[in-house]
């Protein structure tokens, strides 16, 4: 009778985990190594400095990312552009101000406390130039989307020639990674797109890496200060943990019953 | 409370504790005698209390940051994890922490159902824990709903729809929750308001919930009353305190993994999505920790009655000191309730489960037999086992198996031990 029990209750659990690994039967990500992953996990200065070109080149004409300033941009942990180019990088982009002591808006030049500009003045502005699709601010996109970075990875490089039987609408394509396949975000990468100045070969492969690492710094800008103080405070507490071991070990020695 | 008289020892702590007797309440606190053989499952009373301190600091330094109103709440989350410094680690602390006290308390809940804590005379101890069991649904709930990004919105949406079910006036209670026709600003202050007071309520509890303890003091894995202070207790200082401590800083080590390493895992990334009232997500799906409760009330066709089996789920935990008829406390002396214990555990795992599933097909029934099996369990097969069931032999003291072996072992040698 015991013995059933067991059984019984096992067979449940096992039920409950083979119905888990039904569910999780979903598309398969393309899959690259992340530097910013792992415990000691620190994001690739310069992939994060191509992914910002590829940003500024590419995705920024249409996705805003609204929580950047240009000063992030020479903040530790982050690309580290030096002051100066950040300080460049801010004045390149005209910056809508005011009002002035006359009460009119004027532009300037950006400077670095200045969020980073965005495309459209503001949501209707952004559906009406994009076929009613709204192109989502890239902020914190690589934690708002199930896959994360290589769902984001996956996605750029997932342009296809849609297979027999279905049919897109005007303005729609297909992407293997999109849920429901349908995207209304034509494929944007090609090879040699952009230009890298530190002369690394712009495949889309490579684009697509650096700007998915660029994404996650910018959801995570604080990634490699929480991975540094994470391995910290987990050594501290795991020491701690055994000194406060043996201290408990000598107390209850005092008495015969064990701990 | 009454262990022996306590004077202090100098003139003025004599004076000041006949006018406030603090220090006749700490000696309590360190001599309260403590049966010796509480396992680790019987240390997750201290670390509740260290989820709960947790939750209040790191909530205080978020609310001072964090801003209340539908256009800038998301925004304000943004600022608090890049601007405010070691905003991130405060806010990754709060959002798993939420996670860890559910964690820490379901083992504490399990904890009592083995080891039959919840009987006479500890029913009063279970009911408060009860209720905090509810406010602390209430507080994760609305706080999950402050950060406004998809979630929360739609979350909140569905949960106090649930009021809606109510007979005649359920429509009129969903317009005073919401303050309006929908979720929207006034809703969030005033969730905002109750998230911030809730934490204090359950402090009081969790005073109260102690209080209770310290009358007929802790149960323990015997299950059996043990005469206090005897060879049975020990001093809860530095025993308890050192032993707790230790289980404090395991729990710490995977609370910390969490916040450091994944501290979104147990988030839905839908919830880094704006609140959009014309965009409804796939699936809308509360916290891992109120799914067993969502599938029980998806699995009931009709709302109202889904509503009502979702409360009863909770609230036939405070009848459970009467329901449960066995004269035997702890499950180690019930051969056929420890089976029946596993069954339960299993049973809540798979509705956890089956409730972050879409209700539809193999799920839906699957929830539906679990949710009845719960229900099962404790209308049925409780009070049933408490009559039928033939208990092991339990010991005269907690002593007695401990020195003789495996306590198995202790009462089998123990031929004239009680056996009610």
């Amino acid at each position: 009778m015991k013995n059933f029990f067991k059984i019984f209750s096992f067979i449940i659990l096992f039920s409950g985990l083979s119905l888990s690994t039904q569910a999780a039967e979903k598309v398969e990500y393309l899959k690259t190594d992340w530097s910013f992953k792992g415990l000691f996990g620190k994001f690739d200065r310069a992939a994060l400095q191509r992914g910002y070109q590829v940003y500024t080149e590419v995705c920024s004409s249409c996705h805003s990312m609204k929580y950047l300033s240009y000063r992030n941009l020479a903040e530790k942990g982050g690309p580290e552009f030096s002051i100066e180019q950040a300080k460049a990088i801010a004045a390149s982009f005209e910056v809508k101000d005011g009002p002035n002591s006359d009460g009119d808006m004027f532009t300037r030049p950006g400077r670095l406390s200045d969020k980073f500009v965005m495309p459209y003045d503001n949501v209707q502005a952004a559906q009406a130039a994009n076929g009613g699709a709204y192109p989502p601010d890239m902020s914190v996109l690589v934690k708002a989307r199930g896959g994360g970075v290589d769902y984001i990875y996956s996605l750029l490089q997932g342009y296809e020639d849609p297979p027999a039987g279905v049919t897109l609408d005007d303005g729609v394509y297909y992407n293997k990674y999109m849920y429901g396949n349908k995207i209304k975000m034509a494929n944007q990468l090609s090879d040699g797109l952009v230009e890298y100045s530190d002369g690394t070969t712009a495949s889309v492969e490579q684009m697509s890496k650096d700007v998915t690492t660029f994404l996650m710094w910018s959801a995570e800008p604080h990634l490699e200060s929480r991975h540094q103080m994470g391995f910290k405070a987990i050594v501290y507490l795991i020491i701690l943990t055994i000194l406060v071991y043996f201290s408990m070990k000598r107390i209850w020695s005092r008495i015969e019953t064990e701990v | 409370m009454s262990d022996h008289e306590y004077t202090p020892k100098s003139k003025f702590g004599k004076w000041f504790n006949d006018r406030l007797p603090l220090l006749t309440l700490a000696n309590h606190l360190t001599d309260y005698p403590t049966p010796k053989n509480l396992n680790y499952w019987w240390t997750f009373g201290g670390i509740l209390t260290f989820c709960l301190i947790t939750q209040i600091v790191t909530g205080l330094v978020l609310a001072m940051h964090y801003i209340a109103h539908a256009d800038m709440a998301f925004d304000s989350v943004e600022h608090i994890m890049r601007d405010v410094n070691y905003g991130w680690l405060i806010r990754y602390i709060h959002a798993n922490g939420a996670s860890m006290f559910f964690l820490a308390v379901y083992i504490h809940i399990f904890r009592s159902l083995f080891y039959g804590s919840y009987k006479a005379p500890r029913e009063i101890i279970w009911i408060i824990g009860i209720i905090i069991y509810l406010l602390m649904m209430a507080a994760a709930f609305l706080g999950y709903v402050l950060p406004w990004g998809q979630m929360s919105f739609w979350g909140a949406t569905v949960i106090t729809n649930l009021f809606s079910a109510i007979p005649l006036v359920g429509e009129g209670i969903v317009t005073w929750l919401w303050g309006g026709y929908s979720v929207d600003n006034p809703t969030l202050t005033r969730f905002f308001t109750l998230h911030y007071l809730i934490p204090f309520l359950i402090l009081g509890l969790v005073v109260l919930h102690i209080w209770a303890l310290h009358v007929p003091g802790n149960n323990n894995p015997v299950g059996i009353d043990i005469k206090k202070p005897s060879k049975d207790t020990v001093p809860f200082h530095p025993y308890i305190v050192i032993k707790d401590g230790f289980a404090l800083l395991m729990f710490m080590i995977v609370f910390a993994f969490f916040v450091f390493y994944t501290p979104n895992i147990l988030g839905h990334a839908d919830n880094y999505i704006e609140a959009n009232p014309l965009v409804t997500p796939a699936h809308i799906v509360p916290e891992w920790y109120l799914l067993p409760f969502y599938a029980i009330l998806r699995s009931v066709p009709d709302k109202l009655l889904g509503v009502v089996a979702m409360l009863s789920a909770i609230l036939i935990l405070a009848a459970l000191p009467w329901l449960d008829t066995s004269k035997i406390r702890s499950a180690v002396f019930r051969p056929l309730y420890r089976q029946f214990y596993w069954i339960l555990v299993a049973d809540v795992l798979i509705l956890g489960y089956v409730g972050a599933m879409p209700a539809e097909g193999l799920y839906l029934l699957v929830a539906r037999v679990a949710t009845a099996y719960y229900f099962l369990h404790f209308l049925v097969i409780l009070p049933v086992l408490g009559w039928k069931e033939k208990t092991l032999p339990i010991p005269l003291s907690i002593t007695e198996p401990i020195l003789g072996g495996s306590p198995n072992l202790a009462t089998a040698k123990n031929k004239e031990s009680l056996n009610k």
